[in-house]
């Protein structure tokens, strides 16, 4: 397992040059007057691309822009985002906490609905529960992140104005600015309760609700088909049939022999949910002008913001091999089958 | 003698065979199965509505000029006895093309208010800016369907070649190759596609390319993955044994066993392709503006979700049906592709 472990952690620095490289690259795709307008600030600087590209280096060949962008890499210096108007690693830091609130929150309909449901829907096979199930879930599968968040703010924003967008109200917005609570970790709903501040956690779980459920509908879908149609094998199998002739109790038999053994291919899927959740994030964020990570790429890619994009990939690329190699990790803990060797 | 015996027997073997596909034990899983009927009816509507475009809308005023029409004339593109009208039908939506204009959703007034059915005179009412969508919903079923085809094909190429490519040689080049798909696969497709239509603009093409530089990995590995599968067959081993080549096998016997099945696969993958091109007019990195598309309209939505005092869902129709479009054609290729994996997997095939 730790060889494992160690082996699978060798892709991190592949995973960096690569997804690096192919982005240099591909910005390379535009000339050097188009990137210089990019870094121009003042319309001066704007009048005078010619001093910007000499000063930047833009016209060297990629090899040398890379190894620059390399070596301010190593000295912790991800480069300067225009989108937000500050370096990106300060960015990175600021907007990681609402992200991490935000799937970490949506992970819990993910699981709870998309296990529960399925095992209802298993369990109770061709009866009215599973027949809703199933419905539930085409519908889930099959509603666009963006269309589906644009109508719950239609309903419950413009309509009943229940609800709205954001992280927080504007009126904890100034006393949030001015560290009227203290900041221990960037996540609002902790930070809330650790400042004892209830207020403020209810505003901010008020804000949570739209922005996941947006986000957690197709996966929590999805998982619950794969739950269902898992646990319906599992439950076929001659060792359920043994466990249910030695006697033992059904909720026994289908808790501890199916369903574990029926988790198996959920947690695959889990692998894959994870690089959709940051699909969904980056459209959620841009919906609800919630302050996260998503918001920032999805501006700093139509803004050009050549730094900020590359230090966002790399940020994902990092966060879906460590993802996938807890999934893996999660199979060896489910099925002691599962040996790495 | 003993070749009339041998015919004989084949006949016989022949006749007790199911008559064709439709008898097939696969068809008839897929024909039982309501849901893949229902998914199958999606799929065709949406193909009739964008097959029967020119028929179901009347063009915009740029279209009618590029088709030579006058107003006077303009019932001609919707008359199939005239050439107006299949220059219509044929029209492709690049800017290079003549008739072009015809993706463009027609404004039907300059209002930057949205306008209800009634006071636009539409079907289902304008966008922002006089945006019939009626027009872009129909006609963007038309370049969701271009898209999804395209974007699919052409990753289907590309897919084929690497994995053919990874699996024929193996030893370093698979190795190499496989790396490669590693770093794909762990890039957020919509952050790939973003970069690339930053760097090469807005337009149909670049959003094409953009899709089909992250959908060809997963078809490479799945080929890869089917020749490594295949090549351990007892039949090729004893193509082996009877002194074909290892060239030879793959390409007559191994490749086209595993493409079969990878393209019912692939093509069924339309729907989350259109998905994610819609995602991307979402983001404002789609089609240009105007241009008949579901995810620009929702985008344009964005700026409506508020109605006028006192009327808090005045534009609904706005996020709407553009929704409603995008949904149901989603939801038809997801229940299509369910059913047709069902009847593809052999553990189901009793």
């Amino acid at each position: 397992m730790f060889a494992f472990i160690i082996r699978r952690l060798f892709l991190l620095p592949l995973v960096f040059f690569g997804v690096t490289i192919f982005i240099v690259l591909l910005m390379q795709l535009l000339s050097p007057y188009q990137r210089a307008a990019a870094y121009a600030q003042t319309e001066n600087q704007a009048r005078n691309l010619d001093a910007l590209i000499e000063r930047y280096g833009l016209n060297d060949p990629w090899y040398m822009q890379y190894g620059r962008w390399l070596s301010n890499v190593a000295q912790g210096n991800l480069g300067y985002s225009r989108t937000s108007s500050e370096p990106v690693l300060k960015t990175i830091r600021k907007r990681f906490p609402p992200t991490l609130e935000l799937a970490f929150f949506a992970m819990i309909p993910v699981i709870g609905t998309g296990i529960w449901l399925g095992t209802a829907a298993a369990l109770n096979r061709d009866k009215l529960i599973d027949h809703i199930t199933r419905i539930l879930s085409i519908i889930g599968w099959s509603l666009p992140t963006f269309v589906l968040g644009i109508w719950l703010l239609v309903i419950f924003y413009g309509g009943l104005g229940w609800l709205e967008p954001g992280r927080i109200s504007t009126n904890y917005v100034i006393e949030l600015a001015s560290g009227g609570i203290k900041q221990y970790t960037g996540v609002l709903t902790l930070d809330s309760l650790l400042n004892g501040r209830f207020d403020i956690f209810l505003n901010a779980v008020k804000h949570l609700i739209l922005p996941v459920i947006t986000l957690s509908v197709i996966s929590s879908a999805q998982i619950m088909r794969v739950m269902r149609s898992s646990l319906l094998d599992a439950l076929s199998q001659d060792y359920v049939r043994t466990a249910r002739a030695k006697g033992l109790q059904e909720d026994i038999v289908n808790l501890k022999h199916a369903r574990r053994n029926a988790l198996i291919p959920v947690i695959t899927l889990a692998g894959f949910t994870l690089v959709g959740l940051i699909n969904g994030v980056v459209i959620t964020e841009t919906i609800f002008n919630y302050p996260g990570l998503g918001q920032w790429s999805a501006q700093a890619a139509v803004n050009l913001d050549y730094a900020a994009v590359l230090g966002f990939a790399v940020f994902t690329a990092i966060a879906v091999v460590l993802g996938n190699l807890l999934v893996d990790i999660m199979y060896g803990i489910i099925d002691p089958r599962i040996r790495y060797n | 003698m003993a070749t009339a015996l041998k015919s004989m027997q084949q006949e016989e073997v022949l006749a007790k065979r199911p008559q064709g596909w439709w008898q097939s034990k696969a068809m008839k899983r897929f024909r039982r199965n309501p849901l893949a009927i229902v998914g199958l009816l999606i799929v065709f509507g949406f193909f009739l509505l964008a097959l029967l475009a020119p028929l179901i809308t009347t063009p915009g005023r740029s279209c009618l000029r590029d088709l030579g029409l006058s107003a006077s004339t303009a019932g001609d593109a919707q008359n199939p006895t005239k050439a107006a009208f299949w220059k219509l039908m044929f029209a492709a939506p690049f800017e290079s093309t003549p008739y072009y204009a015809c993706y463009s959703t027609p404004r039907t007034s300059f209002s930057p208010i949205p306008q209800p059915p009634a006071e636009s005179k539409t079907l289902l009412g304008t966008t922002s800016n006089g945006y019939d969508i009626y027009y872009g919903i129909i006609w963007g079923t038309r370049t969701a369907f271009f898209i999804g085809v395209v974007v699919v094909g052409s990753g289907l190429l590309i897919g084929i070649i690497i994995g053919s490519i990874a699996g024929y040689f193996g030893g370093w080049i698979d190795n190499a190759l496989m790396r490669f798909l590693d770093v794909i696969f762990s890039l957020p497709g919509i952050v790939i596609a973003m970069v690339i239509i930053t760097v090469l603009g807005n337009n149909l093409i670049n959003i094409v390319i953009a899709l089909a530089a992250t959908q060809w990995a997963g078809y490479a590995r799945f080929l890869r993955g089917d020749i490594l599968r295949v090549k351990e067959l007892d039949f090729v081993s004893s193509a082996k044994a009877l002194g074909a080549r290892n060239a030879g096998v793959i390409f007559k016997h191994v490749l086209p066993n595993s493409i079969s099945s990878l393209v019912i696969i692939a093509s069924l993958d339309i729907g989350s392709v259109v998905l994610g091109a819609a995602a991307l007019s979402f983001l404002g990195l789609g089609v240009p503006l105007g241009f008949a598309d579901w995810g620009q309209m929702i985008n344009f939505a964005r700026n409506w979700i508020l109605g006028p005092p006192g009327k808090p869902f005045a534009y609904w129709f706005v996020s709407f049906w553009p929704g409603l479009a995008i949904t149901f054609f989603v939801m038809g290729w997801n229940l299509l592709g369910d059913a047709v994996r069902d009847v593809l997997d052999p553990r189901s095939n009793t």
